[in-house]
């Protein structure tokens, strides 16, 4: 239980701590989630998709 | 009339099944009277009456039992054949280099005859063509412009806001080309017809060299089996090396009917790649707030699930507690 303390004084003990670890959880879940689907969509559909074979098409760069 | 024949029937009826009654009683009681009523005219009327009753189920069944279909098997349409489309499967996005050569299939072969009245040119960037592909063939159009300051409508090239042009000027024009037969615009195509792109497949590809012997082929219609009626005003299109790929697939017909049906179902549902991509995230948390909450109900009711009531009787009480 002593150990839970810590973590209760950083996070739960006061309404906006609480708020602020809800709001910037979610931010932080949302963002590694969406990339590491993401990348993981992009291995399933590998040389499926548009930015697979753009390069053999686009001109300049 | 009918009502009196209907109650003459029912007293027939009554009278035969007083008489059957009868006979079970005599049957019965000649069980008990053994060999009174000969085995063999029972025997008789058992096999009789299972006959009858096999026969007029058969017979209910006959005139009842089988679905009724207004069309005739022809006039449905052949089944078209369940092929296992890749992009149909639900962790497939399209296949962009088959979407490639499925424009270019409709450009070059449909584009005479179908529109694609919902498809602009901005959507074809980034999906099938590069920026300047798009542009350069939307320039190859003249479009009209706003009235200027006489009123009057001007030409201007196309730009990529604008639509894929209609190949007529409407449908009457089309029609007219067409020997009154009007080609639907393929737009949204794979999502209205049945069986969809394995029904388009196979329209494109099931034309065989000779309509069948005895198969009915009305003036200016060409045979296929799989189109409802069997005479579809569409000649076939596809022949082996039509078009030239880019990237050098063999332009086979069925690879053309293949990449073009493809290319219509993106048409049909540009928004598939991402919609399928956002569905795999969803059902993914989904599934870990489902088993969350299964585990947190059973958290909360463990000790109710486990518990046990019982009964405890009050000490040196006796038995007649009635006073
Ligand atoms: C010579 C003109 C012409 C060309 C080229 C053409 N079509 Fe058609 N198409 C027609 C006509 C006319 C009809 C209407 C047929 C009918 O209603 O009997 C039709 C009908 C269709 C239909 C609808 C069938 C239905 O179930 O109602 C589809 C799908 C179709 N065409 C696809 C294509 C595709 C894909 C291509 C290109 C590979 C193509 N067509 C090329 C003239 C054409």
């Amino acid at each position: 239980m002593a150990a839970a303390r810590p973590f209760y004084n950083a996070l739960f003990r006061r309404n906006w701590q609480m708020l602020g670890a809800v709001f910037g959880g979610a931010f932080a879940f949302e963002m590694v989630y969406d990339t590491s689907m993401n990348k993981l969509w992009d291995n399933l559909n590998r040389g499926r998709q548009w930015k697979d074979i753009r390069s053999k098409y686009v001109e300049e760069e | 009339m009918l009502a009196r024949s209907g109650l003459r029937s029912t007293r027939i009826l009554n009278g035969a099944r007083n008489g059957a009654t009868a006979f079970t009683k005599r049957s019965i009681s000649s069980n008990s009277r053994a060999s009174t009523e000969s085995p063999m005219k029972l025997n008789v009327t058992v096999a009789a009456s299972t006959a009858l009753a096999i026969g007029s189920v058969a017979w209910y069944y006959h005139l009842y039992g089988s679905t009724a279909h207004a069309m005739t098997p022809a006039e449905e349409g052949l089944h078209p054949t369940a092929y296992p489309w890749v992009h149909q499967q639900w962790l497939k996005t399209f296949d962009h280099q088959t979407l490639r050569r499925g424009f270019q299939v409709y450009r070059e072969v449909c584009a005479a005859c179908h529109s694609l009245s919902r498809v602009p040119y901005r959507t074809l960037v980034g999906t099938i063509l590069t920026v300047d592909e798009a542009k350069e063939l939307a320039e190859e159009n003249e479009y009209d412009t706003e009235p200027n300051d006489e009123g009057e409508i001007e030409k201007r090239p196309g730009k990529l806001s604008d639509y894929i042009p209609a190949p007529y000027k409407n449908d009457e024009a089309a029609r007219a080309a067409n020997n009154g037969a009007l080609p639907p615009d393929l737009s949204l195509i794979v999502k209205g017809r049945h069986g969809g792109c394995d029904y388009i497949f196979s329209l494109l590809t099931g034309y065989p060299e000779e309509p069948p012997a005895g198969a009915q082929v009305g003036a200016g219609l060409n045979f296929n089996p799989y189109f409802p009626g069997t005479g579809i005003a569409m000649a076939r299109v596809l022949y082996d090396g039509l078009v030239e790929y880019e990237d050098e697939t063999p332009a086979s017909a069925s690879q053309m009917a293949k990449d073009v049906t493809e290319f219509l179902n993106w048409a049909a549902e540009p928004e598939m790649d991402d919609r399928k991509r956002m569905g795999v995230k969803v059902l993914t948390v989904t599934a870990v707030l489902f088993a969350l909450s299964v585990w947190v109900k059973r958290y909360k009711w463990a000790t109710l699930k486990s518990r046990k009531i019982v009964y405890d009787p009050p000490k040196g009480a006796s038995n007649n507690v009635r006073s």
